[in-house]
């Protein structure tokens, strides 16, 4: 760093930091480093300015700092990030800011060396890609990823590297001094997927998990794969080794469903990988050391019952590494327009037949076939990042004469993926599945039953288990539930994951809740806050609303009653516009209302927003309709009433109960909301594991009627005393009780019911159920027990059933 | 109805869902599947595996269900012997699948409310009882050829020939 002086006052934008950092405890006397800045007083020193012995992680620091408001920034502004990849906005930011660094300054201060890389860069990446990784859905799918990671690396690699070659060799590049084994080696470069990327735009495109995954686990793997064949340094094939061992082993074992499984198993297999002394392989031991760090975290993080802030942290060393990017092109030299061309169309022609070919291989053997549409995201997805970038930085100048040149074509590759095409993938795959969906506007009748088809496709779906039976997975879970969280977690913590004492918890909370809204409702609000809809008596006073479906003939009818209208022809003709318009309204609902089967609504959940999901709405609704159904055919099995007519009414009057008690349900449900929030969003990730997560009717939460009434009521062959219930049996079900995703095991079963069983809970008699809610073995103890306090005559269910 | 190895794993997950080893599925092991319970069809698609108030499913059953979401082989149809009875995976019998399920007493239509409620499963709380009401009537009217308020399997099948039943009720590793 030279001129230190002139630097001083060039630097006044950073400097104005600086004194804050370095002043308080550089306060000292006359002591000074070399070349250090000095205050321009003489004799006692009170201040100095220390600029070269805190220069690395202050800078580190600072931009780590820039580049994390940048991110929150972008994501203030959704409209923005919906157009605009993140990766290309982190690129701008880069090149703004070293644009001013080099004005500044002049000189580049910054440069990416192998340290700053591999010890500051990697480790975030690679353990914010694995703490968020999709476990379930990665290894289902761990052959093709494999296969396209390692293999379509290579070909990657080897083609475009034997295309600029060709085209280096047919004179268009003009006069470089470049050999063939340089051009693999940029070829293997360049290959490199970008992790990062990759999510950033599949996340605002929506595309199909299994693609997704697929993309993304192969960029996760493709990056060991570069290295291997890279090979920077000399010692880059032991890198490369244990950096592909590391990597996956990093991330997928600190990695579990919540965070609540972390394993010492990563940290035990990667010293003993490692050869002994090469400082090369430093950076996996260091990778070895987090894993523990941020295992001892995670329990703590699987506490919070509501999902952690988002964090911008994961991307934030690509973003340095983006950013570093774009600070270095404005320092680059050599802007030759002889490599860019060429490079460009080689490097992707080859990626997308190397992906074709592979697909057609791959289909063969796979369950869920790759279409047309699935390839042409994959080959067009394959943007180039930060990783990219950093290794073509690494090259060393001596080995490869041509390095500026190498980097400068980096730096514009990756511009270029990620602003061009992470710009234009999303219309690209709108526009594809527009042109692939049927033009005829369907009949209502196809639109009904094929929403219904998929429906039932996607119930057979689940019960004939194609997502996969893994052994081997199973083992994991038992293996892990068995020694690894008795090891490895705290007791509360442990305890948390008893599904028992959450459900006794929170069904206590939500009586109590309850029991307040309940008490407003008695009161004077009860008639104002009931909607419209239950009051047909206001329709009448109020003007006719044009929105809506009244318009039906029955309402025609009804609004003509009091007119004298005689004249039919005009009833008829006002009948049929009528009809076209309920056509229209009535398609429109049906859209807008219809439920959406599994597989259209299961997109992979955004790391950057909450939104609140709708499709946690709609599971709700079928979820509690589905329990009430449930428990209505108990209760009418169990009182011996005559079913239908029963049923009938029962959920006629849920059903009034339900929209006037449709405000009460939106102050308790945001308690479980968060949670839900969490577990339902992994529960898509996890294509739910629900063979094993099963019990929310059964076991679960001992001592609830519920499970003890069906069991009692289909399986009659059983012991009169009761089941086992199983729950309570040491251990053997601790799995499946980990594996459930909270909101389908508690309250919600047993709040309906309980309310079932119990008068609202104006009665103080009611809260005595809860009191003796022991957690009793036999699940006929907990039936009786309900019967206790339901002596007196249930005709009809009360009524607020709905939670 | 099928290869052998889709049957091995059916059985295997036969075995799976079995959970106390009864030999037989009760409708408790099969609402366990929590996927199920926030499907909207979820519970009559329970109730199709026991046909006639059956309390258990034991494995052919089982089997029998499923082997409704085959996937069509093209080849099949060519060469089938016309005698024999059209395989459970045929066009007709998928739609005969579903059509059960619609048709809660069996009559062989879908009655005017029985549509309404199955509107009412699969539409969102949000919707009134007039719209419903609406929807039903007018879907009912769009298949009903014949007049009677009601929907035949003949019209059901009619109205919804141009949909392609085979790819949507077909799942790959039942074949």
């Amino acid at each position: 760093m030279s001129g230190r002086g002139a630097a001083g006052s060039g630097r006044g934008l950073l400097l104005a930091l600086l004194p804050a950092l370095c002043a308080l405890p550089r306060v000292r006397g006359v002591e000074e480093g070399p070349g250090s800045a000095h205050g321009h007083s003489q004799g006692f020193q009170v201040v100095t300015f220390e600029w070269l012995h805190v220069q690395d992680p202050y800078i580190i620091a600072l931009w780590i700092l820039v580049a994390s408001l940048a991110k929150i920034g972008f994501h203030l502004s959704h409209k923005v990030t919906s157009v605009v990849p993140e990766s290309a906005l982190l690129i701008v930011l880069g090149l703004v800011l070293g644009g001013i660094v080099w004005a500044a300054d002049h000189i580049a201060s910054f440069t990416l060396t192998p340290t700053v890389f591999f010890f500051y860069l990697l480790p975030p990446i690679v353990l914010d890609a694995g703490y968020f990784m999709p476990n379930r859905l990665f290894f289902g799918n761990l052959g093709t990823i494999l296969l396209y990671a390692v293999v379509g690396t290579v070909w990657n690699a080897a083609t475009t590297g034997l295309s600029l070659y060709g085209v280096f060799l047919s004179g268009l590049m003009g006069d470089l001094n470049v050999g063939l084994l340089d051009f693999l080696l940029f070829g293997s470069l360049i290959a490199a997927v970008d992790p990062v990327a990759v999510l950033a735009v599949f996340e605002e495109v929506h595309v199909n998990e299994v693609l997704f995954i697929i993309v993304f686990g192969e960029s996760l793997l493709n990056d060991a794969v570069t290295v291997v064949s890279g090979c920077p340094e000399g010692s880059g094939a032991w890198h490369g080794a244990s950096l592909c061992i590391s990597r996956p082993l990093a991330t997928t074992f600190p990695a579990s469903q919540r965070g609540t499984r972390p394993s010492p198993a990563s940290s035990v297999l990667l010293p003993s990988r490692q050869p002994p002394v090469s400082p090369a392989v430093r950076p996996p031991r260091r990778l070895s050391a987090l894993p523990p760090g941020s295992q001892s975290r995670t329990p703590l993080w699987a506490q919070t019952p509501c999902r952690p802030f988002p964090s911008p942290r994961r991307e934030q060393p690509s973003a340095l590494g983006l950013s570093s990017g774009g600070a270095a092109r404005v320092r680059q030299g050599p802007w030759s327009w002889d490599t860019r061309p060429p490079l460009l169309p080689g490097s992707q022609g080859g990626r997308t037949l190397g992906v074709v070919l592979q697909t057609w291989v791959l289909n063969r053997y796979r369950m869920v076939q790759l279409e047309i549409i699935d390839q042409v995201v994959m080959s067009y997805g394959g943007l180039r990042g930060a990783v990219a970038f950093a290794l073509v930085v690494l090259l060393d100048e001596k080995k490869v004469k041509e390095r500026d040149l190498f980097v400068s074509t980096t730096i514009i590759v990756v511009f270029f993926t990620v602003i061009f095409q992470g710009l234009t993938i999303k219309p690209l795959v709108q526009w594809l599945k527009v042109k692939r969906s049927e033009h005829r506007e369907p009949k209502l009748n196809e639109k009904l039953h094929g929403r219904a088809f998929d429906h039932i496709l996607s119930a057979i779906e689940d019960i004939s288990g194609q997502i996969g039976h893994n052994y081997l997975r199973d083992k994991w879970s038992n293996f892990d539930r068995k020694f690894l969280s008795k090891i490895l977690m705290r007791r509360s913590a442990q305890k948390s994951r008893d599904r028992i004492l959450n459900v006794f918890h929170e069904l206590n909370l939500k009586d109590a809740i309850s029991y307040v809204a309940e008490g407003e409702r008695r009161g004077s609000l009860a008639f104002i806050r009931s909607p419209s809809t239950d009051n047909m008596v206001n329709v009448d006073f109020s003007t006719p609303r044009p929105s809506t479906v009244e318009a039906s003939v029955s309402y025609l009818l009804r609004e003509n009653v009091s007119a004298v209208c005689l004249d039919m022809q005009s009833l008829e003709q006002r009948r049929r516009s009528i009809r076209d318009t309920e056509d229209m309204v009535t398609h429109h609902t049906l859209q807008q209302y219809l439920y959406k089967p599994r597989q259209e609504y299961k997109h992979l959940y955004s790391r950057h927003e909450l939104t609140p999901n709708e499709d946690e709405k709609q599971d709700k609704e079928i979820f509690h309709r589905t329990m009430r159904k449930r428990l209505e055919s108990f209760k009418s099995a169990k009182l011996g009433v005559n079913p239908n007519k029963k049923a009938a009414k029962l959920y006629k009057r849920e059903r009034a109960q339900k929209r006037r008690n449709s405000s009460i349900p939106n102050g308790i449900l945001p308690l479980e909301s968060p949670m839900n929030n969490l577990t339902i969003k992994e529960k898509d990730l996890e294509l739910s594991d629900p063979e094993e997560a099963p019990d929310y009717g059964a076991e679960v939460g001992g001592g609830i009627e519920f499970l003890a009434s069906i069991t009692q009521d289909t399986t009659a062959t059983d012991s009169p005393s009761g089941i086992d219930n199983p729950v309570f049996s040491p251990d053997e079900d601790l799995s499946i009780l980990s594996r459930v995703p909270p909101w389908l095991s508690p309250g919600e079963t047993v709040v309906p019911s309980q309310r079932a069983r119990v008068q609202i809970p104006c009665s103080p008699g009611n809260f005595r159920r809860l009191a003796p809610f022991r957690l009793s073995s036999k699940s006929v103890d907990s039936f009786l027990q309900a019967d206790g306090p339901e002596e007196q005559p249930h005709a009809t269910l009360p009524e607020s059933t709905h939670m | 109805l099928g290869s052998r190895a889709s049957l091995l794993r059916l059985y295997h997950r036969f075995r799976a869902l079995d959970r106390n080893k009864k030999g037989y599925l009760s409708r408790v092991d099969l609402q366990q599947i929590g996927a199920l319970a926030v499907n909207p069809l979820g519970e009559r698609i329970i109730d199709s595996f026991f046909p006639d108030g059956n309390l258990r499913v034991d494995f052919p059953g089982f089997v029998r269900v499923l082997a409704h979401f085959r996937p069509v082989d093209d080849d099949d149809s060519g060469m089938r012997d016309p005698k024999q009875p059209e395989p459970l995976n045929s066009r007709m019998n998928k739609l005969r699948f579903v059509f059960q399920l619609y048709d809660l007493d069996r009559d062989g239509k879908i009655s005017r409310h029985e549509m309404l409620q199955v509107l009412r499963l699969m539409v969102g709380v949000q919707v009134t009882e007039e719209q419903l009401e609406s929807i039903t009537d007018r879907t009912v009217q769009e298949a009903d050829e014949d007049g009677d308020g009601a929907v035949s399997f003949l019209e059901f099948t009619k109205s919804l020939e141009k949909m392609d039943i085979e790819q949507k009720m077909s799942i790959r590793i039942l074949k």
